[in-house]
């Protein structure tokens, strides 16, 4: 380990870059279907799902590299650029819906001056929307990080905001 | 032997959790502890009790009073009044929207009192945590009979007696399919449960996952050792995280047991379950993609057949359910097929968890009888409509179904008779909506749903949602043309007929319905470029009635300066240059302001 930190080669950081994904593949050696959730707990180690780390996992599973991309594009839980520290997700269900979930989602958008899918300059925020949270006799709802928050207005939800830094 | 006088149960679900029941048992422990009382009283953490409106919810045994929206700020109280004193905290009770009645036993409370609770029993009544709370209520109980008393062929000989239908939408034969499956030749064959809910507004598998996870993999065991598969995935989506974590405890809790693993109950029958975590894609609840994502591919649907009984999961024969479906599993097993079926009608057996949310005043989960009326649902189980507004429609199963108008509110509620009213029992989301909401726009939201969450392998979905939607969108706006209303009814008719998937053959349905029941008002858009409801905000401009003060707060407000008027006078809204934000309306203090 030591050896590794004084050389700071590109192959030593490389190394290093690919510790966390090598350990997840290791783990999902030999499982049948491995490919989402070794995804997922990349995107979890790094944030999002770079460039080579893609790779990395398509040559590790034997899969072309194409067909991963897709499954990354297709589902929406994966990103492929860097996301904020805290993550909005804004409910757009039925029940939201009926109750006023678009003025939610405006006033956000207002206050954090993005729209959704962006994320803040400070990386502070990222907003999203999402079809249902399944919390919805709270409606409207959002999800930050991993709490739900409900019973929302225009002006309690930017309220919330001061909590996540 | 310890002495528990009392029990007090705080829900633990996701709706009371982000209302703060965290805090709710901390604060409640440490009371207890300072007050001495902790070694007499239980305190258990339970899963959801489907009444989230009001969470979070605690209920004290053995009076079974049930307290509501219980803050931290108001535990000391219920220790000393409540545990202590004996007496009831009046203020936290339930209090009945139409008569305004305090209800201090949750067993006299309207929403519950209709209700029949049998999937939802143990919901909020056990610690869905610990595998013996489920055990004591009679659980695995189920599976012991069926591998210790009964073969194969009883099982599903059972099942198909009970009259089970899929609780995911279709409603296909359950017994049936697990027939299929047994028959299927091949050594290796699979379990399916689908756990991806996500119909927007719908909440009882989540529910029924957090609140009683052990009848779920139970029902799974159940369908495993009568089509001779050993192995079984749970497919949840990743935005239920609650929901995964219990099931992980229960499965591990349950081969700690051997309840589930190998050689169960020291018979032959071995049984494993896995937990996939999906990664957010709708269409993921169509049996074929949810398998081809399984295998770790992206989604899609595939023509079928052959059915996944055939040929599922790697090519192997596999089983697929809902996980209200499995739920109902160990009830049939138990008391057998004959007292199952007694519910119901005809053709649907059994009860129906209903998610009931929207412009109501009971919001929640309601498990009823199938065959019981859609005003009994609306009115005496969910309160009725808040505010004194007016019912306007109900939107049941999701973005597969319809909007039933108040005409049908007698209609008595089975798989065959929505089909024909238009709709689809769905998973069973009830999303009620009163005279503000606007049909157009209810129509126009779901399909917007769908083009997003088409997966795009078929042409009649991808492009025809995408075109109806912008027809939708046009009308909405005031861009509506005369033909508007043909070319969207024979596009639908395409698009149901061509269409790969259960995704696509649905989607046109939230239009049809309210084509069939509301036409006047897609009419009263596209002609007198109105919107009756209120709610299309290019249609609909703010107006300020007498009730006008004179205050000239709105005037202060208004972002474009469309407002005027000398104070203590008569304010005007400029409509030309009125932008709708309805900045004007939120701030007047006298209620002067309204939509039209």
């Amino acid at each position: 380990m030591e050896t590794k930190e004084t050389q700071g080669c590109c192959c030593g950081g490389n190394k290093d870059r690919f510790a966390k994904v090598d350990e997840i593949l290791a783990h999902y050696k030999g499982v049948k279907g491995a490919l989402i959730p070794v995804l997922q707990e990349a995107q979890n180690a790094y944030g999002f799902l770079p460039k080579d780390i893609i790779s990395r996992i398509a040559q590790t599973l034997k899969i072309p590299v194409s067909q991963v991309y897709g499954v990354v594009t297709f589902y929406s839980q994966f990103h492929l650029n860097p996301r904020g520290r805290n993550i909005i997700r804004v409910c757009q269900g039925t029940a939201c819906h009926v109750r006023g979930a678009k003025a939610v989602l405006k006033a956000l958008e207002d206050e954090l001056r993005i729209a959704p899918g962006q994320t803040t300059t400070d990386e502070r925020f990222t907003l999203e929307t999402v079809a249902c949270l399944g919390a919805c006799g709270l409606a409207p709802v959002l999800m930050i990080n991993d709490d739900t928050h409900g019973r929302l207005t225009p002006e309690t939800v930017c309220k919330l905001l001061d909590r996540y830094q | 032997m310890k002495h528990i006088r009392s029990h007090v149960l705080v829900c633990g679900g996701t709706g009371c959790a982000s209302s703060g029941s965290k805090k709710v048992m901390d604060v409640l422990r440490e009371e207890l502890e300072q007050k001495g009382l902790a070694p007499e009283v239980k305190l258990v953490e339970t899963g959801c009790h489907g009444f989230c409106e009001m969470g979070p919810i605690m209920i004290i045994y053995p009076e079974g009073t049930f307290y509501c929206r219980v803050q931290p700020e108001d535990v000391a109280e219920i220790v000393d009044v409540h545990i202590y004193k004996g007496r009831i905290v009046n203020r936290l009770l339930y209090r009945e929207p139409i008569s305004h009645e305090r209800i201090p036993n949750f067993e006299h409370m309207q929403f519950y009192k209709k209700q029949m609770r049998r999937i939802l029993k143990n919901c909020g009544h056990i610690n869905p945590e610990v595998i013996e709370e489920y055990i004591a209520a009679g659980g695995y109980a189920a599976l012991g009979k069926a591998l210790t008393e009964m073969n194969r062929e009883q099982v599903v000989d059972e099942v198909k007696k009970s009259g089970l239908r899929g609780r995911g939408g279709a409603g296909f034969p359950t017994g049936l399919k697990w027939e299929f499956a047994k028959n299927a030749p091949g050594n290796q064959k699979y379990v399916v449960c689908n756990a991806d809910e996500g119909d927007p507004g719908a909440f009882m598998d989540r529910s029924v996952l957090e609140g009683d996870p052990h009848r779920v993999l139970e029902g799974m065991a159940v369908c495993g050792y009568a089509m001779g598969a050993s192995e079984g995935y749970i497919y949840c989506r990743a935005e239920y995280p609650l929901a995964i974590k219990r099931l992980n405890i229960a499965i591990k809790q349950a081969m700690d047991m051997g309840l589930l693993g190998d050689k169960i109950f020291g018979t032959d029958f071995s049984f494993h379950i896995k937990v996939k975590e999906g990664a957010g894609a709708f269409v993921c609840g169509e049996e074929t993609a949810l398998l081809a994502s399984i295998e770790g591919k992206r989604g899609m649907p595939r023509p079928r057949p052959p059915f996944p009984a055939v040929s599922g999961l790697w090519g192997k024969p596999t089983n697929i359910n809902n996980v209200e479906t499995f739920a109902n599993v160990p009830d049939i097993i138990v008391d057998g097929a004959a007292v199952y079926a007694a519910v119901g009608t005809e053709k649907s057996k059994g009860t129906k968890v209903f998610a009931l949310t929207g412009k109501i005043n009971n919001t929640g989960l309601a498990e009823v009888p199938m065959g019981i009326s859609m005003r009994e649902i609306i009115y005496e189980i969910g309160g009725g409509i808040p505010d004194n507004k007016k019912f306007k429609a109900v939107q049941i199963g999701g973005p597969s179904g319809g909007c039933l108008p108040e005409e049908l509110l007698d209609l008595k509620i089975d798989y065959e008779s929505l089909t024909a009213a238009g709709a689809m029992m769905g998973s069973g989301g009830l999303v009620v909506m009163d005279e503000t909401t606007c049909m157009v726009d209810v129509a126009r939201f779901f399909l917007n749903f769908t083009k997003s969450e088409s997966c795009g392998k078929c042409t009649p979905c991808r492009e025809g949602t995408k075109r109806m939607l912008e027809i939708l969108t046009r009308i909405t706006e005031g861009e509506g043309r005369d033909g508007d209303i043909e070319l969207l009814e024979s596009m639908a008719k395409t698009i149901k007929a061509a269409s790969l998937c259960g995704l696509g053959q649905t989607a046109p349905n939230p239009v049809l319905s309210t084509l069939r029941y509301f036409r006047h008002e897609y009419e009263a858009h596209i002609k007198d470029k109105k919107c009756p409801a209120g709610a299309c905000s290019k249609l609909s401009g703010y107006l300020i009635t007498e009730l006008c003060k004179g205050c000239g707060l709105c005037k202060k407000v208004c972002p474009v300066e469309a407002i005027s008027g000398e104070i203590k006078g008569q304010h005007v809204i400029d409509q030309v240059k009125c932008i709708k934000c309805g900045a004007c309306m939120a701030k007047c203090p006298f209620k002067a302001i309204i939509k039209g």
